[in-house]
């Protein structure tokens, strides 16, 4: 099996991957390590994105969620003493709840397609603009920190943000478990019963299949995957804020990454968050120390980076929908002879 | 809070009233290209920015500001023609949900492009009318302006709609796409059309929200969202849908702004909004399944 | 006046058209009978342009429609009325009329074109300003042939006309159809009511999975017994 050979080799060079960051970049194995911790954790929520995402249910409301994880952990924690081992599972918890009581009238009333993406952009507003007006607790659009405790590594808080190393096993753990979890639902019965709900959600409900409760699965383990994604971000960052952590950006950035990377396939998402965060990274630095650019655009040059990840973006929907792994995978299996992903699910 | 039945809640209604007259405008826009042409651009906001843009560097060149604004009007025409012919028509048989997010990878770019173009300053023309002042309620000059070319603006569309030959062929082509070749309609160029009306509209709101508000490269994110979600409450493609839920939404911002907060106002809204499609997914006046 | 030379058509991996070669006078009523399935509906709809000819020759009045875009191939004097009728619902009857006479040509003589409809179906002066969608059958097949004819038309292309109505409203859309033949308009006319069709028709093609299988004289065919047996129920 293709996953498993990829695994075999993979998974030690992950493991392996701080000390190779160590030997290859001693003095900024920091820096590079903070990338690589990005690139997961921000993985781990692509995927879980992508659980929905692959069988037509573009939400946009994944934000939202991300949002939830993050606040109602550091909330917990600096308001009520709770730690986060207790505090996440809270929030996730929130966060699931949130997904069906959105989830359920949108999948019982058929609410699909731009209905179900505006819908789901309301949700984010709407958490978004919660998180700003309780200002006195999430510090409004500045946003918050959450209450260090002692000198910053702490499993009680869980606070790991000045170990890099640490961080990067944990958010590996992470993602790990993204993988498995997406592995689990590709292998059960509720996806086939989703990809047929998504071609034609009218015949998959007249052979028996309970299309609203196969959509609320997966909603919730979707929903509160983001919530523990964009908890374990704010324990890591040790800063959340609405814009960068909840809100329409994230929203929009999630299902960029994960139509760049490929929706179809179980390492599309990860592939995504390597090129949007690698591309976000090179633009940043190598503007940064462009002096031609600077000059050009001054401070303003930071928007550079965004504006060519806007017009990739539309490239890549218009010349590449599949996602660059989506789009390799299907040259490779024309060569071989592989059976091809479900892939015309979303397409039609 | 301090929310009672008094002169200043009038004030907040009323005023909600006057902001009610902009939303509905901006999701005329959006709506009819929806209706038209089945593509929700979710950069619409953004179009709104350029225009505002290009009428403050244009006013601050020396253009006179009628003649400013009339500039804003064409050049987001035709940004939005641009937009359909280089971005929507390619993707114009793929998933809709791909030709939303084809235009929210515009949305990145044009708030990027403005941010590298013209900075992140908060930028106005500086202009004020003053305000008018009736039995304690003070109204600004500008809102009732805004409100009054909106209101006119909607008129001029609807004849426009109603009684020429491109504008029934416009709202024919919402009801039965496969036919128009026979009715010797070319769809390419009704599509091109609306989307230039389309952004035509997007521009009239910038000159209309120049008078009102700061320019600044994000603008679009504290609007857009507000703007579908008029136009799914109306019922997408409902232009009278449009225009009640427009009315609906923006006393609720009024009314739950003056009580609360602002974003309260905003949040009650959103609250709202899902609710009612919860209850009735097509939208207020919506006729879709 | 329409003249076609194996003309071959299909949707996707499928041909539903073989070498169909057929031609229509000016002033005839030409039928074409066969039964469902057997590609009357997409013979239409290649003559009007919605569905291109992947092979042969296509003219009307020596102008070549293959290579005539469809949204024009109404201006070389051609009006199909769809299967369905296909009114626009939610425009009023008038709005209806006036998109017919979209083509340029058309929009100089609306006022004029408009009263002679008017004239032709006064049912629908009465209800010129109610929404098409709220008519009833009988009258959404005048509106759609009205529709038709706005854009002055010397070949009207009848896509099943009787279809879904009720056997008295059946009866007068084939008065519509003589009514419309009398003011001199030129008539192809697809109809799966053979009995009825052949009686006003002066010529009938029969059409079996894509071909043509005889070609004569309407009543010619009402006679042919096998005609009787398979179509006819006779």
């Amino acid at each position: 099996m293709r996953v498993s050979r990829t695994a075999l080799i993979g998974l030690p060079i992950l493991i392996a991957l701080p000390l190779i960051v160590h030997l290859l970049f001693g003095g900024s194995e920091k820096y590079y390590l903070h990338l690589l911790i990005q690139i997961l954790i921000w993985s781990f929520i692509y995927t879980g994105w992508s659980l929905m995402g692959r069988f037509g249910l573009t939400s946009l409301g994944h934000g939202a969620f991300t949002g939830i994880g993050a606040y109602a952990t550091v909330l917990l924690w600096n308001y009520a003493g709770l730690t986060p081992w207790l505090g996440v599972p809270v929030a996730m918890v929130i966060a699931v709840v949130v997904a069906l009581l959105v989830g359920y009238p949108c999948f019982h009333m058929r609410i699909t397609g731009h209905y179900f993406a505006l819908l789901t952009l309301a949700l984010t507003e709407f958490i978004r603009l919660c998180i700003v007006g309780l200002r006195d607790y999430t510090g409004g659009s500045l946003g918050t920190q959450p209450r260090r405790y002692g000198d910053g590594v702490s499993l009680y808080a869980m606070q790991f943000e000045p170990d890099r190393v640490l961080s990067y096993y944990i958010v590996l753990t992470l993602w790990l478990v993204g993988l498995y979890i997406w592995w689990r639902v590709d292998r059960s019965m509720d996806r086939f019963a989703l990809d047929a709900a998504s071609q034609d959600e009218e015949a998959a409900a007249s052979v028996g299949i309970n299309v609203t409760r196969e959509k609320l699965k997966v909603t919730a383990i979707s929903a509160a995957m983001c919530a523990l994604g964009g908890a374990i971000y704010g324990q890591y960052q040790m800063y959340i804020g609405p814009d960068t952590i909840a809100g329409l950006s994230v929203s929009l950035n999630i299902v960029f990454a994960c139509i760049a990377g490929g929706l179809w396939v179980m390492l599309g998402p990860t592939v995504g968050a390597v090129f949007t965060q690698v591309l976000s990274e090179v633009l940043r630095v190598s503007m940064q120390s462009s002096v031609t650019l600077q000059a050009l655009f001054g401070s303003a040059v930071l928007a550079l980076d965004t504006l060519i990840y806007g017009l990739l973006l539309i490239l890549f929907i218009i010349y590449m929908p599949k996602g660059i792994l989506g789009a390799l995978l299907e040259k490779r299996e024309k060569t071989s002879s592989a059976p091809t992903p479900p892939s015309r699910a979303v397409l039609r | 809070m301090d929310c009672q039945l008094d002169i200043f809640f009038l004030e907040a209604v009323l005023n909600g009233l006057l902001l009610a007259g902009l939303l509905a405008l901006l999701a005329l826009g959006l709506n009819l290209i929806f209706g038209v042409i089945d593509v929700v651009w979710i950069c619409y906001a953004e179009l709104v920015m350029i225009g505002m843009y290009g009428i403050y560097y244009a006013h601050k060149g020396g253009v006179p500001l009628l003649l400013a604004a009339l500039f804003g009007i064409l050049l987001v025409a035709l940004a939005g023609a641009v937009l359909h012919q280089v971005v929507i028509r390619p993707v114009l048989d793929s998933a809709p949900i791909n030709q939303l997010l084809v235009t929210g990878g515009v949305l990145f770019f044009l708030q990027a492009a403005a941010t590298m173009a013209f900075g992140v300053d908060f930028r106005n023309l500086g202009i004020r009318f003053g305000s008018i002042t009736l039995a304690d309620m003070s109204f600004s000059y500008s809102r009732i302006i805004t409100f009054g070319v909106a209101l006119a603006a909607m008129l001029v569309l609807w004849l426009f709609l109603s009684r020429t030959y491109v504008g029934i062929a416009i709202r024919a082509i919402a009801q039965d796409r496969q036919i128009m070749p026979l009715m010797g309609v070319d769809q390419r160029r009704i599509y091109l059309i609306t989307s230039a009306i389309g952004g035509g509209l997007a521009g009239l709101a910038a000159a209309l929200m120049v008078l009102q508000y700061d320019i600044y490269p994000q603008i679009g994110l504290q609007f857009g969202p507000l703007i579908f979600m008029i136009c799914v409450l109306g019922g997408l493609g409902s232009l009278i849908g449009g225009f009640v839920a427009a009315f609906i939404i923006s006393e609720f911002i009024a009314i739950g702004g003056s009580c609360f907060a602002t974003e309260w106002g905003y949040a009650i809204a959103f609250l709202f909004f899902m609710v009612v499609i919860f209850i009735r997914p097509q939208g207020l006046f919506g006729g879709r399944s | 006046m329409l003249e076609l030379s194996d003309i071959d058509a299909g949707y996707g991996g499928f041909q539903a058209l073989f070498g169909i070669s057929m031609s229509v006078q000016p002033g005839e009523v030409v039928a074409v009978i066969g039964s469902n399935g057997a590609g009357k509906t997409t013979l239409l709809r290649v003559i009007s342009g919605l569905l291109p000819a992947s092979s042969g020759a296509m003219s009307m009045e020596g102008v070549s429609l293959r290579q005539t875009p469809p949204h024009r191939i109404i201006e070389t004097g051609i009006a199909h009325v769809p299967e369905g009728r296909r009114l626009f619902p939610r425009l009023s009857v008038e709005s209806n009329l006036k998109i017919g006479a979209f083509i340029p040509a058309a929009r100089k003589k609306f006022e004029e074109r408009l009263a002679f409809v008017y004239e032709l179906f006064p049912r629908l002066k009465e209800r010129r300003a109610q929404l098409a969608g709220t008519l009833s059958g009988g009258e959404q097949q005048m509106c759609a042939i009205a529709r038709a004819l706005m854009s002055g038309p010397k070949l009207v292309l009848l896509d099943e006309p009787s279809m879904g109505l009720a056997p008295v409203i059946v009866a007068q859309v084939f008065d519509l159809v003589r009514r419309i033949r009398r003011e001199g308009y030129t008539v192809l006319i697809v109809e799966q009511n053979v009995r009825q069709v052949l009686k006003i028709a002066d010529r009938a093609y029969l059409l079996e999975v894509g071909r043509i299988k005889a070609s004569e004289p309407a009543a010619e065919l009402v006679a042919s017994d096998e005609i009787r047996k398979a179509y006819m129920g006779i």
